[in-house]
């Protein structure tokens, strides 16, 4: 570790390439902490999208037309409309309206910047992931689903075990697309002063004075992210892929 | 007793009566525009009472609804600058994907992986910050507002996505028409120009609209680089007005019910001209 601080040191002082992060305890410690808080954004708002994209598609096709209707809604609204507004009318309209809490003597929000932004995040992402997985659904036999029936499965049932890991492999990848797409969006909680990646960059840049450097910094630190997220979502999608189905 | 009374009909065949199979639904531009505005008048009339000298959310909106709406203008048109631009260069870097000389194709792949999976709003501050605010140019300097560096910012990604989306149109269509091309003695560019990419204007155009849906509502992005845009001008509208708490609902509400309305129609259009063009 310490070679490549000294290298970067090097670096610096011959040719003015000032990447402070690699040499610089405490910048880098800040750019840690937001890459951190990067990981922890992504994981959770994609789990989250996940589980309310798998929810809101078994709802989408429930027998009640109030809760099609509700569902419909949902997703109209919330990919109609760009998710930085979303997260301020979420952070701020909604925030400041809930009841605060006292903690230690403060009165702190009920819900932090950070939580805001994973609910908001996870249900732009969301409304997406239904819309994916209703085309997985549809892409599943009617035959199949008849089957179940005759095996004696409820439609909750049928659901979680037949129609569900169906359909997971039929969307896998516009899903992948969509999840590449959640983490890219993550930057947007920069907006409402959560501590991510591009916000701790950006406080490195503003001291450090080392602009370029640092963008070529923040591009990287997202390609490699996105390679991750890809690099896995393509083992899952070959893990998961049916005999006789495609290629 | 009336003869309307159920007990009381005669048997015969009742009349014809449509009933609503199939729950579809679609609200039209129009209708949720007076949804939206029911629900605006039934949040405010709370805050009619509060107090002859504040302003209920919905009179603050009508009061700036003007300057909003202004600059919710001025948002389209970066998007549709951005769109231009980006549509042009491309087809360009499309193009240089498909092409059969290696090295070019190298390139555009990793211009376009690398515009395509970075952020939006880090290459928003890759051009603001990068590029400099005037470019002297044969001895005239050209100054460069920062919503023309946005636009610029905004292309980026445009770029990317348009040439993919031109290089899924060229691939899908089937490579007998290559060969029959090659059969008559087109050259490589004459089959590009004149029988390919006439047949993909027509199956580019859903996709495309896509990606100006999502232009349109990534313009927000320039707020936070400063460019007095919508969510900008929202925000000073706000402070404009005492900061008052219960007005940050309504006024984002708005700008939301904003962008709603001019990205719903566009994405109802795409899906309709989606069916028409599906490819089989």
């Amino acid at each position: 570790m310490q070679a490549i601080g000294n290298w970067f040191q090097h670096l610096y002082e011959t040719t003015g390439l000032n990447f402070s992060v690699f040499y610089d305890a405490y910048d880098w410690d800040r750019y840690f902490a937001g890459l951190k808080m990067t990981l922890l954004l992504s994981v959770t708002t994609i789990l989250l999208s996940l589980i309310i994209g798998g929810l809101g598609a078994l709802a989408q096709g429930s027998p009640s037309r109030l809760v099609r209707l509700g569902v419909n809604a949902f997703v109209v609204v919330f990919r109609n409309t760009p998710p930085l507004v979303q997260i301020f009318f979420f952070y701020f309209g909604l925030g400041t309206m809930l009841p605060a809490v006292e903690t230690a003597g403060m009165r702190v929000p009920l819900l932090s910047n950070v939580q805001w932004a994973i609910i908001s995040l996870s249900l732009f992402a969301a409304a997406f992931n239904i819309e994916i997985f209703r085309s997985g659904i549809e892409a599943v036999p009617r035959t199949t689903l008849e089957a179940a029936e005759a095996l004696g499965y409820t439609r909750f049932k049928a659901y979680i075990h037949i129609v569900l890991p169906l359909a997971v492999r039929v969307c896998l990848p516009a899903l992948n697309n969509n999840l590449v797409n959640l983490l890219k969006t993550t930057t947007l909680a920069y907006a409402i002063a959560v501590p991510e990646t591009l916000y701790a960059v950006k406080q490195i840049w503003s001291e450090s004075q080392n602009v370029f450097e640092m963008m070529v910094v923040l591009l990287a630190t997202y390609g490699i992210l996105v390679g991750i997220l890809v690099w896995l979502m393509h083992r899952w999608e070959r893990a998961m892929r049916i005999p006789g189905y495609a290629r | 007793m009336t003869s309307d009374e159920p007990g009381h009909r005669l048997a015969i065949l009742l009349p014809y009566r449509l009933t609503p199979t199939r729950f579809s639904f679609r609200i039209s531009p129009l209708s949720a525009a007076i949804l939206c505005f029911c629900a605006i008048m039934a949040a405010s009339t709370a805050w009619a009472q509060s107090g002859p000298t504040m302003l209920s959310p919905l009179q603050v909106i009508l009061k700036w609804s003007p300057l909003l709406l202004r600059g919710f203008a001025f948002n389209i048109l970066i998007s549709l600058l951005a769109m231009l631009l980006g549509t042009i260069a491309g087809l360009g870097l499309g193009l240089g994907l498909l092409s059969e000389f290696r090295p070019l194709a190298a390139v555009s792949w990793l211009l376009t992986q690398f515009f395509r999976n970075a952020p939006w709003l880090v290459l928003l501050f890759f051009v603001m910050f990068l590029v400099p605010f005037q470019i002297t140019l044969f001895k005239t300097t050209i100054p460069l507002p920062d919503w023309i560096k946005a636009t610029v910012g905004f292309a980026l990604p445009v770029m990317a996505n348009v040439a993919e989306v031109v290089r899924g149109a060229v691939r899908s269509i089937p490579s007998t028409q290559w060969e029959a091309a090659e059969s008559l003695s087109f050259t490589r560019r004459q089959t590009m120009w004149l029988i390919m990419l006439p047949q993909c204007i027509k199956r580019m155009l859903p996709p495309w609209m896509n990606v100006y849906a999502l232009v349109a509502m990534s313009t927000v992005l320039a707020s936070i680089v400063g460019v007095s845009e919508m969510l900008t001008l929202t925000a000073q509208v706000h402070a404009a007005e005492g900061g008052r708490p219960e007005l940050f609902a309504p006024l984002y509400g708005f700008a939301l019910l904003c962008f709603f309305l001019y990205c719903y129609p566009i994405n109802l259009w795409t899906a309709r001209l989606e069916r028409r063009f599906r490819v089989r």
